[in-house]
């Protein structure tokens, strides 16, 4: 790889690796990873998005918030959903919005990344929104980045992808209201999903009743039970009585590198289909941050069936960074409590 | 700091209100109008007036958040509940409501976001309590009561049931 990556030292004086994520007024200023928000922040980020949902179903879908401001999406990794709803919150924020790819661009030249983040600081960015391989990329910039800058982690290797799991809580609350009765199960790749870790630590911030993983042993990460879930490995057991199902995309990757026997072995054992899904509640609602592969985690029917939400959180997701851009971008500003 | 209060009488005002709009629907200078109202008090007025005048079709309201122009200096506002207008507003009569008319500035913000839902053939202004202190070259159509106050006085309104305005002065003692 040809990016020179530094893994971020945390100094041993700070307590809370997540600390930076605020200002010295204790405002939102990067968001980097669920942990150390609390629910209280969670659920501000929650209610700003309903203000930005509403405002995409009008004719003009445009609010002149962050006009003059400049947002550079920093994509050292491909992505297309989330780099594109990121630009389109940016633009319905009225914000400028550069996209760089940097995954074929100067940093193959070998250009470090600390070099890359000067010039475009040098543009005049206020914001960057940072997509990585590695774990804790977004965090390594928001320590080095000019103090007007806001960072936002658009997902970094296994780490994190905040913005994925709020926007996934967003959309579990606007179907079932209060998360306390609620019980969610979190089906495949659990090891090398930062959707899946952000997920738990969104869910039970908001106190979820139940918080249920099922994968087969050689998915999950050492220690799963320390995040504060139920392991179960037979999808039976695992969706009786379950209220939301999220499904993960599994990776091809896996397969080589020999976790699994074969797709068609895990589809059998653990994609969701019609039949399966008949074992969770009658009204358990279907998620997958996407993009699903039919036939491999999730059958067609059931991806687009009446239970299933995943269009739905793509659309969420826009109204949820806009929420998050609108309030890390006030942060450094005086008083607002 | 010192603070005293006294009471505004709030019904008489939406009373004085909804007279004056009355009179200008008669003349046919309002066709069929629409209310919306800025929350939250302004809400809490377009309620009693879309109550008293009879209107049909909901009330909207306008939370302009969004739209305010001290994003740079104060940051995002909490947001209590997002705008809410289901009625198409294009060619239409509106009356905005607000409580209390100062700057100007909200209703600055209220229009621009109203523009963005369609072109409102007419914008009229409602307000419960108009004082001094305008910033932008805005005035009400129609207004409760005027008042012109010190630098040191301010109007609350708290509402909506009972809905109750105070004239509070504060004092350095």
């Amino acid at each position: 790889m040809a990016v020179k990556f530094v893994r971020p030292k945390i100094p041993k004086f700070a307590p809370d690796p997540w600390a930076i994520q605020f200002d010295e007024q204790g405002h939102l200023r990067h968001l980097l990873t669920i942990e150390g928000l609390g629910p209280q922040w969670i659920t501000r980020i929650l209610d700003t998005a309903e203000g930005f949902v509403s405002v995409t179903d009008r004719e003009i879908k445009k609010v002149p918030l962050l006009r003059g401001r400049t947002v550079v999406n920093l994509f050292f990794e491909s992505s297309t959903r989330t780099r594109t709803t990121f630009e389109l919150a940016a633009k319905r924020l009225s914000a400028d919005v550069l996209n760089l790819n940097l995954a074929t661009s100067a940093t193959k030249k070998g250009e470090s990344l600390l070099d890359t983040l000067r010039n475009i600081e040098a543009m005049q960015a206020d914001m960057f929104v940072v997509r990585h391989e590695q774990s804790g990329a977004a965090h390594f910039i928001a320590r080095h980045v000019a103090p007007h800058v806001s960072v936002l982690n658009a997902g970094d290797g296994w780490h994190s992808h905040p913005t994925q799991a709020l926007l996934d809580a967003f959309t579990i609350r606007r179907h079932k209201g209060d998360f306390t009765p609620l019980r969610v199960a979190i089906v495949g790749d659990i090891r090398h999903s930062r959707v899946a870790r952000s997920q738990m630590h969104v869910l039970n911030s908001l106190n979820v009743g139940e918080l249920r993983v099922i994968a087969p042993r050689t998915l999950l990460p050492t220690d799963v039970e320390k995040l504060g879930v139920r392991v179960f490995h037979d999808m039976r057991e695992g969706l009786k009585d379950v209220d939301v199902i999220i499904m993960l995309r599994l990776q091809r990757e896996r397969m080589e590198a020999g976790l699994l026997p074969s797709e068609e072995e895990f589809y059998r054992l653990y994609g969701l289909t019609e039949e399966k899904l008949a074992w969770a509640k009658p009204d358990a609602m279907v998620m997958h941050p996407g993009p699903a592969n039919r036939g491999v985690e999730i059958e067609s029917s059931v991806a687009d069936g009446p239970q299933s939400v995943i269009l739905e959180q793509v659309s969420n997701g826009i109204g949820v960074r806009m929420a998050v851009m609108s309030l890390c971008m006030s942060a450094n500003r005086g008083d607002n409590t | 700091m010192t603070q005293t209060d006294r009471l505004l009488p709030v019904n008489e005002a939406i009373d004085r209100l909804e007279a004056q709009i009355r009179s200008d629907q008669q003349d046919g200078t309002l066709v069929d109008p629409l209310i919306v109202g800025i929350h939250t008090g302004g809400v809490w007025v377009a309620d009693a007036l879309h109550r008293a005048l009879g209107c049909q079709e909901p009330l909207g309201r306008l939370n302009i958040t969004f739209y305010r122009d001290d994003f740079n200096t104060l940051g995002l506002h909490p947001q209590v509940s997002p705008s809410d207008l289901s009625v198409d507003v294009d060619g239409r009569d509106i009356i905005l409501v607000d409580d209390v008319l100062f700057t100007g500035r909200t209703v600055r913000a209220a229009m621009n976001e109203l523009f963005d839902y369609g072109r409102p053939r007419r914008i009229a202004l409602a307000v419960l309590y108009q004082r001094d202190g305008r910033e932008l070259p805005i005035c009400a159509d129609w207004a409760g009561q005027e008042l012109t106050l010190g630098p040191d006085e301010q109007i609350h309104v708290d509402g909506p049931d009972p809905m109750t305005a105070r004239l509070v002065t504060s004092k350095e003692s």
